[in-house]
């Protein structure tokens, strides 16, 4: 059942109609029995994507699997205070270049957006497509101080930390970086002991596994009975994920599955994990919509605090909350409601004009359910 | 103070919107308000502008001179018209090499031959470095109708094709700001679709250059056009080797990168076979390929569906957010 991998077209078998049809057909036949759906949660914003994407979501519901969007895309969760935060440094602050990925420029607070901000005299934002391009820019203008507005789960925050590193060894002492970086696990166990949501169990998120590894779910199973599996962004890799969580209910043994082994090893990825340990540590962070979460964020030791950009500009960073009126990005980030849920959703909430920051990014669970699901339009 | 943004020139809905809201209420007219390619004119003639800020000005498989002429001719063509006589409007910055101009303009000359249409009027401005970037072109097209897009006419089992594979332009420009770092074999797909003009009297009811937005957005469009939805076939819609290669470690939807030399054309279901055959036997259109056909079983009125590689159906929206300014 397992989809081969061919050397000409490596994910043909894993996205393939045939495929998707006998794993489907497996599902249902599992969940026959069960006499309900069973309600899973798929953490990553990129399985949410494969789901709307391949078209896949209303066969899942049929074959018994409602599919529940988690928090897993960090333009989504990082609060509006940083951004505002970068806003008002740019507009007040001369010879600034503020470096960020395109999604970050585009979330709306009271203060507008990176985008339709206007920056201070020789000031500017700039789109980076990696966190090497921040660097290169602070390596190309010797008379501005560059900031990296770096945003990002496990998958990101070793290549974006990784930076920091290269600064000081390059002495680009006028490198900074305001680090918005999150961690998964955490917020998993936010949500499950905040017990408002109900879920059955978990996919876990391909690309942060592959950095963390299995063991970083244990928790879940072992405390919170649920069952979980690790999974890929194809098609197949999903309901390979999700066939393993609907058997570890069957058979009431909840643990740890890994689907995605091609990628992800059961230690994760320890030179990723070692710079992460040797450069940052744990605070209790602020997440858009499940407030403060202990230690869910990670930020830079002391010893690299040169680097720090909350630390060494104007630059402050003040808990706050700031969801504009209506927009309930906060409830579908913890899976309490869908998109469509939501009375600004297609209405005055759309791709164009986002009023919260799940329409503004390719990850997010609102883009996604109005860019590809039929009828999204009509509600 | 509300300000225009990037987006509202992308080609997307922010743009429809602007021209609805600003432009329409002030310059309205009959001709005006149908926001063809073309406006189409009383004696017979079809009148089309574009302007052309393409960044880089080079880039593999053509540059700004190829663009500018090829780009007013399929505006033209897909409007039902033979190109006859071209504008064109320079607007330089102070400090551009003239070996690049000249460069440019031998491109603009063998574009113009090989399109079989000649520049008959144009103007220069040279602005203050730094007020430009490089160079901007405008160019105008004048047609004579030879067949004119009948979307009223199109129905039910009507089929859907393109002329080659999507996306390469649009790829070409992004790989071109090596903002990636990454380098491959695609080309611009920029080219004349000069060729299509015999179609209009074999049964084609309707035609698109696919540029900014995509094949995604022309569908879209359409859709809202006419009075069926449409569907086409992830599994059919061509798409070259390398660029499936590129789309994919770069996450991008090859549904949404332009073209430049690319059509969308609907046909009448008793046509379709045979226009694909002489599609095919043209070099320009060798990978043609019907992706799909006008519905009544599937989908509502207004909406453009793909049954996805996975065997799924969803629908298709028009590019929304434009990240990549400025590819033609």
């Amino acid at each position: 059942m397992r989809p081969k991998t061919s050397s000409r077209d490596p994910l043909a078998h894993w996205r393939s109609a045939n495929t998707i049809k006998v794993l489907l057909k497996t599902i249902a036949e599992e969940t026959k029995n069960l006499g309900k759906p069973l309600r899973l949660m798929e953490i990553c914003g990129t399985h949410t994507m494969t789901l709307h994407r391949s078209g896949l979501k209303p066969w899942l519901q049929e074959a018994g699997i409602e599919m529940v969007s988690g928090p897993g895309c960090p333009v989504c969760i990082t609060p509006d205070f940083y951004h505002e935060a970068i806003i008002d440094l740019v507009t007040s602050g001369e010879n600034i270049l503020v470096a960020t990925f395109g999604d970050m420029t585009r979330v709306p607070t009271r203060k507008g957006s990176l985008q339709t901000t206007v920056p201070a005299s020789g000031s500017q934002i700039k789109i980076v497509y990696s966190p090497e391009e921040a660097l290169e820019l602070a390596r190309q203008n010797f008379d501005k101080r560059v900031i990296f507005f770096g945003a990002g789960f496990e998958t990101t925050i070793p290549s974006i930390v990784y930076t920091v590193k290269k600064a000081s060894q390059q002495n680009l002492e006028a490198f900074f970086l305001l680090a918005a970086l999150w961690l998964i696990p955490p917020a998993i166990e936010a949500i499950l002991s905040s017990g408002e949501v109900a879920i059955d169990g978990f996919i876990y998120p391909g690309h942060v596994s592959a950095v963390i590894g299995e063991r970083a779910y244990a928790f879940v199973a072992e405390k919170y009975h649920l069952p979980g599996a690790i999974a890929g962004f194809e098609p197949a890799d999903i309901l390979l994920g999700i066939m393993s969580v609907v058997r570890q209910i069957k058979q009431g043994k909840p643990r740890v599955a890994n689907e995605y082994r091609r990628v992800v090893k059961a230690e994760g990825n320890p030179q990723a994990l070692a710079l992460m340990a040797e450069m940052l540590e744990p605070f209790d962070a602020d997440w858009r919509g499940l407030g403060t979460i202990p230690a869910s964020g990670l930020r830079l030791k002391p010893e690299w605090a040169d680097f720090e950009a909350s630390k060494n500009l104007n630059l402050a960073l003040k808990p706050q909350k700031t969801l504009s009126s209506g927009c309930r990005c906060g409830e579908v980030l913890k899976g309490l409601v869908g998109p469509r849920d939501c009375p600004l959703f297609g209405q005055a909430c759309v791709p164009d004009s986002p009023r919260g920051p799940c329409m503004v990014s390719y990850e997010g669970a609102c883009l996604i359910e109005y860019k590809y699901s039929a009828g999204a339009k009509k509600k | 103070m509300k300000q225009v943004s990037l987006e509202m020139g992308s080609g997307g809905r922010l743009m429809r919107d602007f021209i609805k809201d600003q432009l329409l209420p002030a310059l309205g007219n009959q001709l005006l308000n149908e926001l063809h390619d073309s406006a189409i004119l009383p004696s017979g003639l079809a009148l089309t502008t574009d302007s052309y800020t393409v960044d880089p000005i080079f880039f593999p498989g053509g540059d700004i001179g190829t663009l500018c002429i090829n780009g007013t001719v399929n505006d033209l063509v897909v409007s039902g018209a033979q190109p006859e006589y071209l504008s064109l409007a320079l607007i330089i910055e102070e400090g551009l090499e003239i070996e690049v101009l000249e460069k440019i303009l031998l491109s603009i000359k063998k574009t113009t031959a090989k399109n079989r249409v000649g520049i008959v009027t144009g103007d220069t401005k040279v602005v203050p470095r730094g007020q430009a970037d490089k160079i901007y072109i405008n160019t105008a097209g004048l047609g004579r109708l030879q067949g004119r897009p009948q979307p009223d006419k199109i129905k039910a089992g009507d089929k859907i094709l393109v002329t080659g594979p999507v996306g390469e332009h649009g790829l070409a420009i992004m790989l071109a700001r090596n903002n990636f770092q990454m380098s491959s074999r695609i080309k611009s797909d920029c080219a004349p679709l000069l060729f299509l003009l015999p179609l209009w009297k074999k049964g084609s009811l309707w035609m698109r250059d696919i540029t900014r937005g995509g094949l995604a957005s022309v569908l879209a469009e359409l859709a809202e056009r006419i009075s069926y939805p449409l569907l086409v076939e992830e599994n059919k819609i061509p798409l070259s080797r390398a660029l499936r290669g590129a789309v994919e470690i770069l996450g991008i939807d090859p549904l949404y990168l332009a073209c430049e030399g690319r059509a969308l054309l609907v046909v009448k279901e008793t046509e379709a076979s045979q226009i694909l055959t002489w599609l095919k036997k043209n070099p320009a259109s060798r990978q043609a390929a019907i992706i799909g056909e006008v519905q009544d079983k599937i989908g509502k009125k207004g909406e453009a569906l793909l049954q996805t590689s996975s065997g799924g159906l969803r629908l298709l929206e028009p590019l929304t957010s434009e990240l990549l300014p400025r590819i033609c």
